[in-house]
């Protein structure tokens, strides 16, 4: 799975938990998750648990807690699944 | 000095009707919202037969966003919907989310009989049993947390007074309000919405089926099932939704210039010790008495000003013995009874949510001017053939209904009453 597909499957992801319609032309790698996509901090447990059913990977709490921009999320799935 | 409250927006998420329009057509029409369940015919319950209200996930969809929606269980569905239509009823406007204000002045007592049971079943029981704990995510405490119904209410509203949640078995709605109305009538709120609701799931129903308090008899012909009066009555039909009113302040409301449906004009909530023939299921009639008498008496008016009563009246044995109790209260016989009728027997009984749907029926008998068919009642129980004329079966116009009353009677011989009295300019 290329880089760009776990981007456009992160953003997928993260549009359910959003407020805002978002989408991969405006949102990148920096985007922070909880300040510019204005999620709220309880879901992060959330967000992981998709990333886990949508790559099949797992992730441990110290992993979940490094996620704070999309990059983060991206980086730690393709880390993952390699 | 005591405020006085009044009714100022009204929602309705019913089994026959979402929204005031609907809901008010369906009553005057006798539209049942009882459907044959396959899903319960599949778990075998005796009673298959409930009252869900229809097209819930579309309606959803157009009220709520997608990150709401990931922890928004049937009843908080409900609870939610009718709370914005009440709000938008009453003339306001849904505050944007990422606006910074609050309103301090406007709270919200929204009841649950029995709460989340749809998420505790389908999420938490299977995954903790599991051992899977970390897969219940986020969403399942306020989904599960009794209050509930109430909390994604103040969020979706920026609500600043009180907001919580009230529960007494089948008197939570009807409390909710009387609750509500005491905050304002005490000057510590200016707005208040106020109501029940219950979920849609065979795991709320079916304790109540292993009681057999449930009708299973009519699982052929569902509209026919819920029977309150009749001498076939042969146990409740199970409900779900919610009714949630908007209670101001009279004086706030003049100011604004807004629409009055109604006043509160006196309520009264009780227990009847569970004493005196009273048990955790049957109420003591002495207390069913005393909770009319006091709402009378915080009404400041006596049993002949009583026109019209939405009962409680589910369905069981217990209907002849309230119609009895309301005729001792109100010192009223047979021939001068007031004119009664069971918004039961077209939408079952929701539990929590069955006072908040049956004050909005009543509110809107009290403001139009009409008393709804009571259905399924052709054939009477033969201890009410005496007050068979003043048992509404046929919708009818009631210009002159002044003073509606409102009762609900729960598990724990809890009672409350409640006596709505049309708005009148001439009044103010």
């Amino acid at each position: 799975m290329t880089r760009e597909e776990v981007f456009e499957k992160v953003v997928e992801i993260l549009n359910q938990y959003s407020k805002k319609e978002i989408s991969k032309e405006n949102i990148s790698m920096e985007t922070s998750i909880l300040e510019d996509l204005e999620i709220n901090s309880a879901r992060l447990v959330d967000i992981v648990l998709d990333f886990e059913d949508a790559f099949d990977i797992e992730v441990d709490d110290d992993d979940a807690d490094t996620v704070a921009t999309v990059g983060d999320g991206v980086n730690l799935i393709l880390k993952k699944i390699q | 000095m005591r405020k006085r409250v009044v009714i100022t927006g009204l929602g309705i998420v019913a089994p026959n009707g979402h929204g005031i329009e609907a809901f008010e057509k369906a009553l005057r029409a006798g539209k049942s919202g009882i459907r044959f369940m396959p899903e319960l015919e599949e778990l075998k319950f005796g009673c298959q037969v409930a009252g869900v209200p229809q097209n819930i996930d579309e309606v959803s969809a157009r009220y709520f966003s997608s990150d709401q929606l990931l922890a928004m269980n049937s009843s908080i569905r409900y609870a939610s919907i009718a709370a914005i239509d009440a709000w938008r009823d009453a003339g306001f406007e849904v505050p944007a989310h990422d606006s910074q204000e609050v309103d301090w002045g406007t709270g919200a007592i929204i009841g649950t009989g029995i709460g989340g049971m749809d998420t505790i079943v389908g999420k938490v029981v299977p995954l903790t049993a599991a051992g899977k704990v970390r897969r219940l995510g986020s969403t399942a405490v306020e989904q599960v947390m009794a209050s509930g119904v109430s909390a994604r209410i103040g969020g979706l509203l920026a609500l600043g007074n009180q907001v919580t949640t009230n529960s007494s078995a089948c008197s939570t709605g009807t409390e909710a309000i009387v609750d509500a109305m005491y905050r304002i009538r005490n000057g510590l709120a200016q707005r208040m919405l106020a109501g029940g609701a219950e979920g849609a799931s065979p795991y709320i129903w079916a304790g109540f089926d292993a009681m057999r308090v449930l009708n299973r008899t009519r699982n052929h012909e569902p509209e026919k099932a819920s029977r309150p009066m009749s001498a076939s009555a042969a146990g409740f039909v199970p409900g779900s939704g919610a009714g949630v009113l908007m209670l101001e302040d009279l004086n706030r409301a003049r100011e604004r210039g807004a629409r009055i449906y109604a006043e509160i004009i006196g309520a009264a909530v009780n227990c009847g010790g569970q004493r005196m023939g009273g048990s955790m299921t049957a109420p003591n009639p002495a207390g069913v008495r005393r909770c009319i008498h006091d709402a009378l008496k915080d009404a400041g008016i006596g049993g002949r000003d009583v026109d019209a009563i939405n009962g409680h009246l589910t369905a069981t044995f217990a209907d002849p013995f309230e119609v009895q109790n309301w005729a001792k209260a109100l010192n009223r016989n047979t021939d001068d009874f007031p004119l009664i009728n069971a918004t039961k027997s077209l939408v079952g009984h929701s539990l929590g949510a069955a006072g908040g749907l049956e004050s909005v029926a009543s509110i809107l008998q009290v403001y139009k001017g009409f008393v709804h068919g009571s259905v399924n009642c052709e054939d009477l129980h033969a201890q009410l053939l005496p007050f068979s004329k003043r048992i509404v079966r046929q919708t009818r116009e009631t210009p002159h209904l002044r003073i509606q009353a409102k009762a609900s009677f729960g598990f724990g011989d809890v009672n409350t009453c409640i006596f709505f009295k049309k708005w009148e300019q001439s009044a103010a």
